[in-house]
């Protein structure tokens, strides 16, 4: 079984994803607490590729009513880790739906 | 034998920089493979054979810079037998090789004015007719001038503007004059330099403005506006999306541009393009959407036949279109099919977009941001979801009443999602 990635490592994950959608930001100045788009020249394209990258990496299921809680790196992390606790409590037995985190 | 043009990807083209070849002498050709790669000003683009045969000769060097409409190189067709023993490839020329090498010996090539190339300068040319030229995005060192002593007139640039604009896509056969062969060190690469990223910004600016200063100067404009209820497209998208697996997921942006293209059916004079003073219809539906680059700029590059395909199939298009742009990989033909424009600035928030047409096409369709927005429904007012669709046509073409059945068109489409 794949150890879950920690905290840090979530954080490190969805920086890179975003670095590959947005080369030119600088994602060493971004503020954690502020929206992605309001700081990054990012459009519906770009978050629809994030999310794809976030799912395919992370093997976690992202309804689109959740796309608000991943507006912000923090969001994200925290989505994520959540999502992280719901699959690992309901996502090991088989036959099982992908984890629906968030809700 | 066919010869294999330096392609026009648009109004804003005007020269291009033959960056590789993909093919060498002998070599099969299949229709649509990707033979070359063209330095555009706007980027490094795929050039696609427009015939089936065998790859007969290099006309045109990497490295080298020429006008829209010159041949670089030769491919035997299908049908025809080999014409000659197949010679030793040029070599490539030095900076101070003359034109006149890299032009084939084709009867096309040789009725094509051809003429040393005048030092920067010395060429014969009014002030009115050079203005025109930077007007209407004419290189005059591309022109053969047939004024006194080979001075290049107002008419000449005229009509090298009209050539240009005919000898869009992968068919051009216009030569639209001399040579005018500039060799370059070397052609750009995907890991260039921030001088050449800054250059290339100035380069794709220039263009861009020479397409706009010509649309506004020869496009007599009139729009119009309207409002759409998009609760009905946004609640069908939401439901297929939540069946839908993440990388399958739609975006509104599909259902506008699905729409567009069929409410061009209904209103076909929308589809079409201007060249030697007519509409000329297309057959085909072929949607540019335009893209803006992290660089700033942006691209406008078709998706095929949109009309014929599924949303799903649209998105994953789209999607790669998106993708290869912003990458830096798209095709010549992708550039230079488009049939109108559809553009949309509601991510950056405006509610309404009048765009500016981009030449030879005849149409372009703008998208504002989803609001919420007080509507009545059935006597009722409640808060709707709404979009605002704008047209911009050529009034030669069509006349507000065509553009408004064409709004109307959309609208309409708009509110059954799922018979998109």
């Amino acid at each position: 079984m794949t150890p879950e990635p920690a905290a840090d490592d979530l954080k490190g994950t969805v920086l890179r994803i975003l670095g590959g959608i947005a080369p030119e930001a600088d994602l060493g100045t971004l503020r954690p607490d502020v929206s992605f788009r309001d700081q990054l020249d990012i459009d519906s394209m770009d978050f629809l590729n994030f999310v794809i990258a976030l799912h395919e990496e992370l093997k976690v299921d992202i309804p689109e009513s959740d796309y608000p809680k991943l507006s912000s790196l923090n969001g994200c992390v925290a989505y994520l880790n959540a999502a992280r606790g719901a699959r690992s409590s309901i996502g090991s037995s088989p036959g099982s739906k992908p984890g629906q985190p968030g809700r | 034998m066919a010869e294999f043009l330096m392609p026009s990807l648009g109004a804003d083209m005007s020269t291009g920089t033959l960056v590789a070849w993909h093919k060498k002498p002998g070599d099969p050709v299949t229709k649509g493979d990707v033979i070359a790669e063209v330095d555009t000003d706007k980027a490094v683009i795929e050039i696609e054979a427009f015939t089936t045969g065998v790859f007969e000769k290099v006309l045109v060097q990497t490295g080298t810079k020429v006008p829209v409409g010159t041949p670089l190189a030769l491919i035997r067709e299908e049908s025809q037998p080999a014409a000659a023993p197949p010679k030793p490839e040029t070599p490539s020329p030095s900076p101070a090789a003359g034109p006149s090498k890299r032009r084939g010996p084709t009867p096309a090539a040789q009725a094509a004015p051809v003429q040393a190339t005048p030092e920067a300068g010395r060429l014969r040319i009014s002030p009115s007719a050079r203005q025109l030229a930077a007007d209407l995005g004419v290189d005059p060192a591309t022109v053969q001038g047939t004024g006194p002593e080979g001075a290049v007139t107002r008419r000449d640039i005229e009509q090298a503007a009209t050539a240009k604009a005919k000898g869009q896509g992968r068919g051009a056969r216009e030569v639209i004059g001399k040579p005018a062969v500039e060799p370059i060190a070397q052609g750009p690469s995907p890991g260039a330099s921030a001088a050449e990223a800054g250059d290339r910004q100035v380069r794709m600016r220039q263009a861009i403005a020479a397409a706009m200063v010509r649309s506004k100067r020869e496009i007599p404009h009139y729009y119009l506006s309207t409002t759409i209820d998009m609760s009905p497209a946004l609640t069908w998208m939401q439901e297929t999306n939540a069946k839908r697996p993440v990388s399958d997921r739609l975006l509104y942006g599909v259902l506008l541009i699905k729409a567009v293209a069929l409410a061009l059916r209904e209103v076909p004079e929308l589809n079409a393009r201007w060249a030697e003073g007519q509409a000329v219809p297309s057959k085909d539906i072929h949607v540019g959407v335009a893209i803006s680059l992290r660089q700033g700029g942006l691209v406008a590059p078709a998706l095929h036949n949109t009309d014929d395909h599924s949303l799903e199939e649209l998105m994953r298009m789209f999607r790669d279109l998106v993708k290869r742009a912003r990458a830096g990989s798209l095709r010549g033909s992708e550039l230079a099919d488009p049939t109108i424009t559809v553009t949309s600035l509601g991510e950056q928030g405006i509610e309404t977009v009048f765009g500016v047409i981009y030449p030879p096409q005849v149409a372009l369709v703008g998208f504002g941001k989803v609001v919420e927005r007080p509507w009545v429904v059935e006597g009722k007012l409640m808060p709707r979801p709404v979009i605002t669709a704008t047209l911009s046509a050529d009034h030669r073409v069509s006349d507000g009443h065509r553009g408004g059945l064409f709004l109307g068109a959309v609208e309409r489409l708009l509110q059954e999602p799922g018979q998109l």
